[in-house]
């Protein structure tokens, strides 16, 4: 690990009891969700990470605990430092906070994840679907939606054709 | 078929001020298919007589499911993907997605496969700023300068097909390296087009820096500040227009970026014509990267040598066994890379473009993210239009550089 590193991680382990895991040189700290906002304030404020690149998730459907990890990334534009953060989520439906109060970029992000994962974001400004129509049904990054592959149908009767649609699991 | 769903004045009341619901000010929706829109982007305007009061960008027009399609493809077989999401930018997102794979399996790259990466990831920057030139110049009435655009970029167009068979969707970067090497004559044409372009750049400089009605339509335009740059995730031209000279080809040099020499075009006004003179400026470092690449280009493989990740050459597959089993396992089963994820990041002709990539050991991607400069980049919209004529949100859009594609993904 890089030594610049070393501040931030031991603070977050001593506050927030994040876990640190190290890959290929990437710095990744996983902390509760909960603490999410707190630390990102911290991130912001303290150290200098003053960007948020990225937000986005990542879906380890059958398994219930986590079922989600949301994954931020941040980055100290001077020091040229980037920083992943994870926030585990239980469930199928899990309820998470927004750090667009710190991160004003975050709004888009979130939306995105709502709408590829159905995680809702609480304290957000504007928690609309941002990518797929406002009346789809489903989340489509999640792991039990179908990819496709409709049956090709030669009717024009709709009820038939809808009942042989894939669906997404509730 | 789904019904028509009814929504509620409430549901969307925080999108528009008060004056709207009493009527005072006008909603206006203006796209998709509007063509200055560069693509299909909604916007949702609040007008009051001609001011834009608010602007509310709707996306998502061009969702193709990408990022779900590459799940349930191997590593390979995603990559081709990735040519289809900016599609003025194919090369660059090969190379931001093969940096990441790379990252994940630790494959080295033989440094030619490197200089060829990078005169044409530059040349990519160069024909994706002429599409931009091009087309924001149309939008702000300056209609000659479009067809100098296109007649450069047709050139360019002809390098990527004479090195990969295909004009936009290359697919030729590929994780270990390159799909094969470069003909005889890329060293040639790059040669000649170089040596030319300077002096269209002067005749680009020449229509639009003293042309009247474009700069009464820039200057002063829809200016941002580094804060709120910074604030909103915004990276590439558009930061740099405003004053910080940020830029990951030197912050986090890549494919030995390190070893050129070259600056980073900074602007302190952030209008409009703050953006395009960083862009034009772009251009020419563009070109002096391309020639200390063409230079100094080594000679010897382009590909690793690493035979279970990357395919052995056509060559060896007649006279191996053990090539022919790995060609055979590459492209039916596919590589194996370690659990974990990793996130790589190249300068876009946008701005920032990163990868994040998870693995779970098996041949396909668990997750394959692509943080797209355009998505964070129109977030700005708001901020761009407010206070502005409606003409000059089709300057603001842009002088951003939007590409739909890239945006929804």
């Amino acid at each position: 690990m890089d030594d610049r590193y070393q501040p931030v991680v031991s603070a977050f382990q001593e506050r927030f009891a994040a876990e640190m895991q190290e890959f290929r040189g990437e710095v990744t700290l996983i902390l509760a969700p909960e603490h999410i906002v707190a630390a990102a304030r911290a991130l912001r404020d303290e150290f200098g990470f003053d960007q948020l690149v990225d937000v986005t998730a990542v879906d380890y459907y059958p398994q219930e605990e986590p079922r989600f990890h949301v994954v931020y990334h941040i980055r100290a534009l001077e020091k040229g430092m980037i920083l992943c953060l994870r926030a585990p989520l239980n469930g199928n439906a899990p309820q998470h906070f927004s750090v667009e109060s710190i991160y004003p970029g975050a709004n888009w992000y979130e939306r995105e994840v709502y709408d590829m994962f159905g995680i809702t974001f609480s304290g957000h400004s504007d928690m609309r679907r941002i990518i797929m129509p406002a009346d789809w049904q489903g989340h489509p990054l999640r792991k039990d939606y179908p990819l496709g592959y409709e049956e090709i149908q030669y009717t024009f009767n709709y009820n038939e054709i809808n009942l042989r649609k894939p669906r997404p699991k509730d | 078929m789904t019904d028509i769903r009814e929504v509620s004045v409430d549901e969307l009341r925080h999108l528009v001020s008060d004056r709207a619901l009493s009527g005072e000010t006008m909603l206006l929706n203006m796209g998709p298919q509007h063509p200055s829109t560069h693509g299909v982007l909604r916007l949702l305007l609040e007008l009051d007589g001609e001011i834009v009061v608010n602007c509310v960008p709707d996306i998502g027009f061009l969702h193709t499911g990408v990022e779900k399609n590459m799940e349930a493809k191997t590593y390979q077989k995603a990559e081709v993907m990735t040519d289809r999401l900016d599609y003025l930018n194919p090369c660059g997102n090969n190379l931001t997605y093969c940096l990441a794979v790379e990252k994940l399996c630790e494959l080295d790259v033989p440094p030619r496969a490197q200089a060829i990466r990078v005169i044409l990831a530059e040349l990519t920057r160069i024909n994706s700023h002429l599409v931009w030139l091009g087309t924001s110049g149309l939008d702000l009435a300056a209609m000659s300068i479009f067809l100098y655009c296109m007649v450069e970029r047709e050139k360019l167009l002809d390098i990527f097909e004479m090195v990969s068979g295909q004009r936009m969707m290359t697919t030729y970067i590929r994780p270990g390296g390159l799909w094969r090497d470069v003909p005889v004559e890329f060293e040639d044409a790059v040669g000649s087009f170089i040596d030319h372009f300077p002096e269209e750049l002067a005749k680009y400089h020449a229509l639009l820096d003293t042309n009247e009605l474009f700069l009464e339509r820039t200057k002063g335009i829809s200016t941002i500040t580094q804060k709120q740059c910074i604030a909103y995730g915004i990276t590439g031209p558009v930061l740099r227009a405003s004053g910080m000279a940020y830029d990951i080809r030197k912050a986090l040099p890549y494919s030995g970026y390190e070893q050129y020499d070259f600056n980073i075009p900074t602007r302190t006004e952030g209008d409009i014509y703050a953006r395009y003179s960083v862009r034009l400026e772009e251009m020419d470092e563009s070109l002096k990267i391309i020639r200390q690449a063409l230079n100094k280009l080594p000679y010897g493989p382009v590909r690793s040598n690493n035979r279970k990740f990357v395919p052995p050459p056509r060559s060896e597959i007649g006279v191996s066994m053990e090539s022919l089993i790995h060609h055979f396992k590459l492209w039916t089963e596919g590589f194996t890379p370690p659990k974990g994820s990793v996130y790589a990041v190249t300068e876009s002709p946008r701005g920032e473009l990163g990868v994040f990539l998870e693995s779970d050991g098996s041949p396909k991607p668990y997750r394959v993210h692509y943080r797209t400069p355009t998505f964070a980049n129109l977030q700005i919209m708001p901020i761009l239009s407010r206070g502005h004529f409606v003409a000059d949100v089709v300057g603001a859009i842009g002088s951003i550089d939007i590409v739909l594609g890239d945006a929804d993904r």
